[in-house]
């Protein structure tokens, strides 16, 4: 293969990988990505967007289901009184963390290998943090009266209780999502004139111009664009630091032994950087073949992305470490017991598994051969993924089962319907993903002309 | 004459070229014009003499505000509107109202980054002239253009074309308002 970056002996060339490949000029830059959009998409398209779409259908099923029938249907009980649906709800907002903390953080770092990745990692946000704002809607006895969080004069007299972490919980989450919004948006503007100028239906001139909101490219209003958008990606850091942190808040502030520990908010937020760079290689690795991204993904990214997995996982060993360390450490014996019970209690075996998928496997990334083979960070991705889900539902589940009271401790058992949502809700994220791949162009094109135009004038 | 365009338009292939029109078009004088980029070419709003000073002390003082409003809201409703004692906790328990109040620091601030941005910009903008030049849709994909518009004081249509002609670009356009 071409991008292989090996050499006839088979061993690694050390020589850097562009981030770009050469030769790209800003009308080849323009084609490539916009034809993606403004072509008609092949069938394969069709049948993933076919496929997920009938996972959205099950979902619909299951969620109806659980609205009539209420949370019963779900493996959870008295004791363990959130199982799947918490699990899922952080589990999605960890990767929705990501996305806008990958964009911002790295434009404000100035980091090249930024521009190619930035605008499907800031849609990969939006969709998983939307999905993730149902999960608590959805676990909630009555639905139907979520809205009564908000803070609004009502005829009850009654108003939220601001002390509560739920309720910073929800000011947060909407918070992150629409300043994500606007965040995604402002980068596309640009973008969006291109594909007003390109469209040939007078459908596509007519959405894609009223979406460019009439931007001409005049270079005053870049120069404010430049302004404004290096102060949302500055604005989105704290931001994204802050969701996750009331999302550890949720469990920290609670008396359960092992959730109340001050670890929880630097923990969930690197969990979440964490998880968030997996899903972006896995997506990354996907959109890259599926839509023949190679000029504009290189192995650059990878490698990058690989070091920046490597780092995370670290710090999550250091975690799940000092987690360990305290609980001996306080002399606390539930503490201490709710470690062993960790270890060696009906879910150990989740527990070494999700050790093995979030601190052994990614230490594979230490070796440049790894960080070069996209197929292997594909498989070390997924496997993060999978093994940061266990860890949410260690911490909800495992924790929830064994409480104070002896006579209290019970197990959870998942049900098909737990299963249906969990499915179901990935299918819907991969199903939004169909939607902005057809409709939205996946690489920032203002970008990449300029970054083309500075590697050009770099050598 | 001059009201029946806008102004004149010069096509250039890259934004070096751009650079060096916009350069020698203001130190002939020339004060209104604009130039034209498919992304932000570095250098050509200072080439412009452009400033704009007011768009991040909006942004600040905008999240100053949200915040402020978002933590004496929570103080009304904790501490005068509907007191609650929680575990014995001061009706004001203003640590635990601060995060809220971040967020919507945030969230102002956020909103009049957009919003900022696009008012200073005049945008959205419905009908513009520049768009009547016939070769302008591809200043958001492959071309550079700079604009000398009509109601410059030194604009002389055929004094202009000749300037403009000597900077070697591509091509010359009359632009309809």
């Amino acid at each position: 293969m071409a991008d292989r970056n090996a050499d006839k002996a088979g061993r690694f060339v050390h020589e850097p990988v562009p981030v770009l490949l050469p030769g790209q000029t800003d009308a080849s830059i323009t084609r490539d990505i916009s034809d993606l959009v403004l072509t008609p998409p092949g069938r394969g398209w069709w049948i993933g967007f076919l496929l997920s779409s009938l996972t959205v259908l099950m979902l619909l099923g299951a969620v109806s289901y659980l609205f009539m029938q209420g949370v019963g249907i779900w493996g959870i009980n008295t004791t363990v009184v959130w199982g799947f649906d918490i699990t899922n709800y952080v589990w999605w907002i960890g990767i929705g963390n990501a996305g806008t903390l990958i964009s911002a953080m790295l434009y404000l770092t100035r980091q090249q290998w930024r521009t190619s990745i930035n605008r499907f990692a800031e849609a990969m946000t939006i969709f998983a943090a939307s999905i993730a704002g149902l999960f608590p809607i959805l676990h909630l006895g009555r639905p139907y009266t979520f809205y009564w969080l908000f803070p609004y004069p009502n005829i009850m007299g009654v108003w939220p209780q601001f002390r509560s972490p739920l309720m910073w919980d929800m000011f947060a989450i909407l918070t992150y999502i629409f300043v994500s919004i606007l965040f995604w948006y402002t980068g596309m503007i640009p973008d969006f004139a291109t594909l007003r100028d390109r469209a040939q239906s007078r459908f596509a001139q007519l959405i894609y111009g009223v979406l460019a909101l009439g931007w001409r490219g005049s270079a005053v209003h870049w120069a404010r664009y430049e302004r404004a958008y290096l102060i949302l990606a500055a604005l989105a850091v704290p931001l994204v630091v802050s969701v996750h942190s009331v999302v550890g808040y949720d469990f920290s502030i609670s008396v359960m032994p092992g959730w109340r520990s001050t670890i929880f908010s630097p923990y969930f937020v690197v969990g979440a950087m964490f998880s968030g760079f997996a899903m972006v290689i896995t997506l990354t690795a996907l959109l890259r073949a599926a839509f023949k991204l190679h000029a504009f993904i290189t192995l650059h990214h990878f490698d990058a992305m690989a070091k920046i997995l490597l780092t995370g996982s670290l710090i999550m060993g250091f975690s799940y470490g000092m987690e360990v360390f305290m609980a001996w450490y306080d002399g606390e014996a539930y503490d201490w017991q709710g470690i062993v019970n960790l270890m060696s209690g009906p879910y150990s075996t989740y527990y070494w598994f999700m050790l093995f998928c979030n601190v052994a496997v990614p230490q594979l990334c230490w070796s440049r051969r790894v960080r070069h083979s996209i197929a292997t960070l594909l498989a070390i991705s997924i496997l993060v993924n999978i093994g940061m889900w266990l860890e949410r539902y260690l911490i909800v589940v495992n924790t929830l089962g064994f409480g104070f009271l002896p006579s209290q401790r019970r197990l959870f058992f998942p049900t098909i319907w737990d299963f249906a949502i969990l499915l179901g809700m990935l299918g819907f994220f991969i199903a939004l993903f169909f939607l902005f791949a057809r409709f939205v162009p996946m690489i920032p094109m203002h970008e990449v002309r300029r970054l083309a135009h500075r590697l050009e004038k770099g050598k | 004459m001059t009201a029946e365009r806008y102004g004149l338009m010069a096509e250039f292939e890259t934004p070096e070229q751009l650079l060096e029109a916009v350069r020698r078009v203001r130190a002939a004088g020339y004060r209104r014009i604009d130039a034209y980029a498919p992304f932000a070419v570095e250098g050509l709003a200072e080439a412009l003499d452009f400033r704009e000073p007011r768009l991040p002390f909006i942004i600040l003082l905008c999240g100053a505000l949200s915040g402020m409003a978002a933590f004496l809201f929570q103080y009304y409703i904790a501490a005068i509107e509907f007191p609650l004692n929680v575990g014995g906790r001061p009706h004001n328990s203003w640590p635990t109202f601060t995060l809220i109040a971040f967020e919507f620091t945030v969230l102002g601030a956020a909103l009049a980054a957009f919003a900022g941005m696009l008012a200073f910009n005049r945008l959205p903008l419905p009908y513009h002239p520049i768009f009547n030049a016939g070769n302008f849709g591809q200043a958001s994909q492959d071309r550079f253009f700079l604009c000398v518009e009509a109601s410059d004081p030194l604009f002389e249509t055929q004094a202009t074309r000749q300037f403009l002609s000597d900077l070697h670009p591509l091509s010359i356009e009359d632009v309809a308002p």
